[in-house]
């Protein structure tokens, strides 16, 4: 059951990023060029998720398990720390020098587009080397 | 920008699809008791230590359905990737590496982390739109890539 509603919601998360336009990195970018023509449709797209998310997530942090007995597993860190701010900052550095972020990259991937695959080959050794030196640091 | 523009606009587009990705977001953690992080369920991937690899390739074998499902109603709708191919390949490490060193993207920290109300959350995002903003600024109009 959870393995079939992990498909069911990767296909319905897929469908809202083609739906939104996410998938395609011109519009991204265009959302992003607040000095350019910009296109401020993609705010919607944050906003109309979080809009449903936060109610389903009001209900979500007050159990310990889900709906389907799996435990809730919801980070409880607050510290703002040097890994989340540079990463954070590193990400966005990659996603404006693309339009590319790793949801749309897959979809885009899975629907055939050469550049997609090149992107999502490079994001995935970008995190493996991070498990490398991830895993020296311990 | 009249009404008519505006429900046949991408903003209609963009809130509909966004409503779908919370849909998703909520389904996941009401039922899996997870954070659809699309970062993270791929590093999973990339951990040995990590047994909980079922659910994340379903998870991925569904978003690559996506396409596919959307063809069966209209075409999918066009998608411009003006980056070259060395660009590619530096923004996508850059995206693999910093979403690593933080945890999440725009989906596990933009949608799941905000809509939970989660600090960290909220300031990742807040720094990873600024710096998409300021790359594109100067990529686009200091450098001109």
């Amino acid at each position: 059951m959870l393995n079939l509603n992990a498909f069911v919601v990767g296909l319905l998360f897929g469908l809202g990023l083609i739906i939104s336009g996410m998938t395609d990195p011109s519009k991204v970018i265009g959302f992003l060029d607040l000095a350019g023509a910009w296109d401020p449709s993609l705010a919607f797209v944050m906003g109309g998720a979080i809009l449903v998310g936060a109610g389903a997530f009001t209900v979500a942090k007050k159990r310990q398990r889900s709906l389907l007995g799996a435990p809730m597993q919801l980070s409880s860190a607050t510290e703002l720390d040097k890994g989340l701010l540079i990463g954070s900052l590193i990400f966005g550095i990659g996603w404006g020098l693309s339009g590319f972020c790793p949801g749309p990259a897959v979809v885009s991937a899975a629907a055939g587009q050469p550049k997609a695959w090149i992107f999502v080959a490079s994001m995935l050794a970008g995190m493996a080397l991070y498990v490398m030196i991830d895993r020296r640091g311990k | 920008m009249n009404l008519s523009d505006f429900t046949h606009s991408a903003y209609i587009a963009g809130l509909l699809g966004g409503l779908l990705i919370g849909i998703a977001a909520a389904l996941f953690v009401l039922l899996n008791g997870r954070i659809a992080g699309i970062s993270g369920i791929l590093a999973g991937l990339l951990q040995a230590d990590k047994g909980d690899k079922t659910w994340r390739v379903l998870f991925l074998l569904g978003m690559a359905a996506a396409p596919y499902v959307y063809q069966i109603a209209s075409d999918l709708p066009p998608v411009t990737i003006e980056a070259g191919t060395a660009q590619l390949i530096i923004a996508g490490l850059l995206v693999g590496l910093g979403t690593s060193y933080a945890s999440g993207c725009t989906s596990g920290h933009g949608v799941c982390g905000i809509s939970r109300g989660s600090i960290r959350s909220i300031a990742a995002t807040l720094t990873f739109m600024m710096a998409g903003i300021i790359t594109v600024y100067l990529t686009r109009h200091l450098i001109g890539l």
